[in-house]
């Protein structure tokens, strides 16, 4: 029996309406020419650091895998260009700690591994998940879980829904909404690969409604009887309230489902994968091809020319903003990833990451933020919450240090979304108290 | 190198403060402060500016003496001065008024801690320390449209009317517009709604709280045989429920804990107007469940995104 495909989206609870500064979504990507030189974390998302497989002098080819691991979590890492690994040394992202990284000198050649040969046609999951590992595939939306790790669905399990998240909920960032509309076919590639090979047969690609453009497109291509012959594939148009391309937020809205407290997508049968992440399954299963290119919205009010590049990974940021033409105002805050839940950097010799979607860079005045003043208990963080979670409450009890307020208000489950402190009136920091709060009871229970 | 902020997600603000909500409120009460003044003459105006003026002096004054930042500028004590003397009959002497406005900021207010902190509304209990300390001088009422003095005409309120069972009761459009005797802000139903509405239009306030003791009252009214229309329209019933009870520092912050609190705000206020011995019960429904919101709270909460209906199998993954 068919599910029903449903005709608007279910309603979900919260969220804020931010202004949508959606300023490159019209321009084409530019293709970056290969940096002088790149910076390649062996850490670059949730999970073990991988090993570096080169050492100081050794000479890479594009594409040339350099760094793995054997940890559940960790995916092989490649070359984004070709040359002379100048050092493995360590480097310095915001917001964790220091990783091992592989700087190579370009030799601009971009001279590719002739190793990289298209995969053996994948037949079941397992390989389906192996090619996403050998690909170095990670969530590519800006939260980088590998994909491997999502498409190995245990066996007890089953999907009866793929969601395809082109939400795309962030200010300024529009590097899925270019994906979509650069590289449609290929994103219904992708879709057909893992709904095969997963047996599902309800496709829902999950896109707001500020993005006509892309919903036409995109239903273009999933309308067509000669590419989807069993309409098993169809857009979603949704409202556009941040925070609507969240995962939890994003099944809620597609199917009307709640994902339980500490579970996954796959408790109520449903995988959600990025659009940008399956396109670029379709291409590696056709190339070979791993992931050493990313696309990147470079934005804010600093830039001068405001764009979506295609970059290789681990370019230092401040070679990605010449490419764009510079700063034109002192850039007071630099982001990776879009202003709701992006990571502040201290410096743009950090270099471009996997899963990075935007790079945004912040003049004086957007970089400003309000002085925090008494609470006044308006509940706006309450209506906020797309999670149901009293984050004024849970301010409270992390400023106090009661590990056990904490899990009692259900701290684990807030996603950091950052809905209370943006509707706040009072510009408390509600989010940086909770992420004190997640780490006052993690340790409680050590 | 030029050094960067690095500080935590969210780095975008709606913009939203305190005192952008505070503004919205005294725009909201113009409307009421308008009427007092065309209905009961400018000796009302005088009796708000004295209010206002207390009550930030009082502000500055014990913020100064505590040696804690300043707040006057976000506005609460300005809006707790005008709902203060939209509370007060146009007779009262400034100095009670004064009095009141000391008690609200200082005793009920900044000795709790400030804004946010206070477990009772500042303006409705200064009025029932008034209403206490000087039961005649709270309670002499004069009719609307005569000038205050030697021609000043004594009046009763419509619900005083009611209570007594003696005279006529003003009709329905005389509560709309104003036309009877009571508090500066109570007696125009028509100026409360016009401000009202800007507040729900500002989001400054959700329908949730004056909706739900609105329909209570109206509704326990009809029951015990009273005019409901009457009821709404006479008494502080619409000023306290869009412009006290929707106090955000003593109701609750989750919308359904705000409805079982609006409707205890109902009952009580109709039990006391039907079987207490005061007319009026606005001020002590709302002052007694101020007193209960943090219990509501504790009774009343958001059930957590994911977290199976209470009696439902843990874990049920469509537990909607």
């Amino acid at each position: 029996m068919a599910l029903p495909f449903p005709k608007k989206p279910y309603r979900t609870h919260g969220g804020v309406a931010v202004p949508h500064h959606k300023n490159t979504a019209a321009l084409p990507t530019r293709e970056m020419p290969p940096p002088k030189r790149v910076v390649i974390p062996m850490q670059q998302h949730i999970g073990a650091a991988c090993e570096p497989l080169v050492k100081r002098g050794d000479h890479v080819l594009l594409g040339q895998c350099i760094g793995d691991s054997d940890a559940p979590l960790a995916t092989p890492i490649h070359a984004s260009v070709s040359g002379d690994v100048a050092e493995v040394g360590q480097v310095f992202i915001s917001g964790s700690e220091p990783a091992v990284a592989v700087v190579i000198e370009s030799d601009g050649k971009m001279e590719r591994d002739p190793g990289n040969v298209p995969p053996a046609p994948v037949h079941d999951r397992f390989q389906l998940a192996a090619a996403a590992r050998a690909a170095g595939l990670v969530g590519l939306g800006g939260a980088g879980f590998p994909v491997h790790a999502k498409l190995s669905v245990a066996p007890d399990k089953t999907v009866d829904t793929l969601i395809v998240n082109a939400a795309e909920c962030e200010p300024y960032v529009t590097s899925d909404h270019r994906e979509a509309l650069e590289n449609g076919k290929n994103v219904l590639d992708g879709i057909y690969k893992v709904k095969e090979i997963l047996g599902v047969h309800r496709v829902i690609i999950a896109v707001e409604d500020n993005k006509p453009d892309a919903i036409r497109e995109l239903s273009r291509i999933a309308d067509n009887p000669a590419l989807d012959p069993n309409d098993e594939v169809r857009v979603l148009t949704l409202k556009s309230r941040y925070p609507q391309g969240a995962e939890k937020v994003l099944i809620q809205a597609c199917t009307g489902r709640k994902v339980p407290v500490g579970g996954l997508p796959v408790d109520v049968n449903c995988l959600v994968m990025n659009i940008a992440s399956i396109s670029f399954l379709a291409s590696y299963l056709r190339t070979g091809f791993p992931l050493t290119l990313k696309r990147v919205t470079v934005d804010g009010p600093a830039v001068a020319h405001p764009q979506n590049v295609i970059v290789p990974i681990g370019t230092p940021i401040r070679d990605v903003m010449e490419f764009c033409g510079g700063y034109k105002a002192p850039a007071k805050k630099l982001l990776m990833g879009g202003p709701m839940m992006g990571i502040a950097l201290y410096t743009d010799e950090l270099p471009i990451l996997k899963q990075n979607n935007a790079v945004l860079a912040f003049d004086d005045r957007a970089a400003a933020e309000p002085a925090p003043t008494d609470c006044i208990r308006c509940g706006s963080c309450v209506a906020a919450c797309p999670m149901n979670l009293m984050p004024l409450k849970l301010e409270k009890a992390a400023l106090r240090r009661d590990a056990a307020a904490l899990k009692a208000l259900d701290v684990l489950t807030c996603m950091e979304c950052g809905s209370c402190a943006y509707a706040c009136p009072a510009g408390r920091q509600l989010v940086q108290a909770i992420r004190l709060g997640k780490a006052l009871v993690h340790n409680a229970g050590r | 190198m030029e050094k960067k902020i690095v500080s935590s997600s969210p780095h975008f603000h709606s913009g939203r403060t305190t005192q952008r909500i505070m503004l919205d409120v005294i725009i909201g009460l113009s409307p009421a402060m308008i009427a007092a003044v065309v209905l009961f003459g400018i000796r009302a105006a005088v009796l708000i500016l004295t209010c206002v003026a207390a009550c930030v002096a009082s502000e500055a004054l014990s913020r100064r003496v505590m040696k804690r930042s300043q707040t006057v500028g976000d506005l609460s004590c300005v809006v707790t001065g005008i709902l203060l003397a939209l509370n007060l009959p146009v007779s009262i002497h400034p100095l009670i008024a004064v009095f009141g406005s000391v008690a609200a900021i200082v005793v009920v207010k900044q000795m709790f801690g400030g804004i946010g902190q206070n477990f009772v509304n500042p303006a409705l209990t200064a009025r029932i320390i008034l209403m206490n300390s000087f039961p005649s001088r709270m309670t002499h009422w004069t009719a609307p449209g005569t000038a205050f003095g030697a021609d000043a005409v004594t009046t009763a309120t419509p619900l005083g009317l009611l209570q007594e069972g003696t005279g006529e009761l003003p009709g329905y459009w005389d509560l709309f517009l104003g036309r009877t005797g009571g508090c500066l802000g109570e007696t125009c139903a028509l100026a409360i709604l016009i401000g009202g509405a800007y507040l729900l239009l500002r989001r400054v306030i959700s329908p949730v709280i004056p909706v739900t003791y609105l329909c209570t009252a109206a509704a326990l009214s009809a029951l015990l045989g009273r005019d409901p229309l009457f009821e709404v329209l006479s008494g502080g019933l619409l000023l306290g429920a869009f412009f006290m009870a929707t106090d955000y520092t003593t109701s609750p912050v989750y919308w359904k804990a705000r409805v079982v609190f609006a409707a205890g705000c109902g009952v009580l206020t109709v039990l006391i107007r039907a079987f207490g011995s005061l007319p009026e019960g606005v001020s002590y429904s709302i002052v007694l469940m101020n007193i209960l919101t943090p219990l509501i709270e504790r009774a009343v909460k958001p059930r957590t995104f994911g977290k199976p209906k209470a009696g439902r199998k843990a874990g049920d993954p469509h537990a909607a």
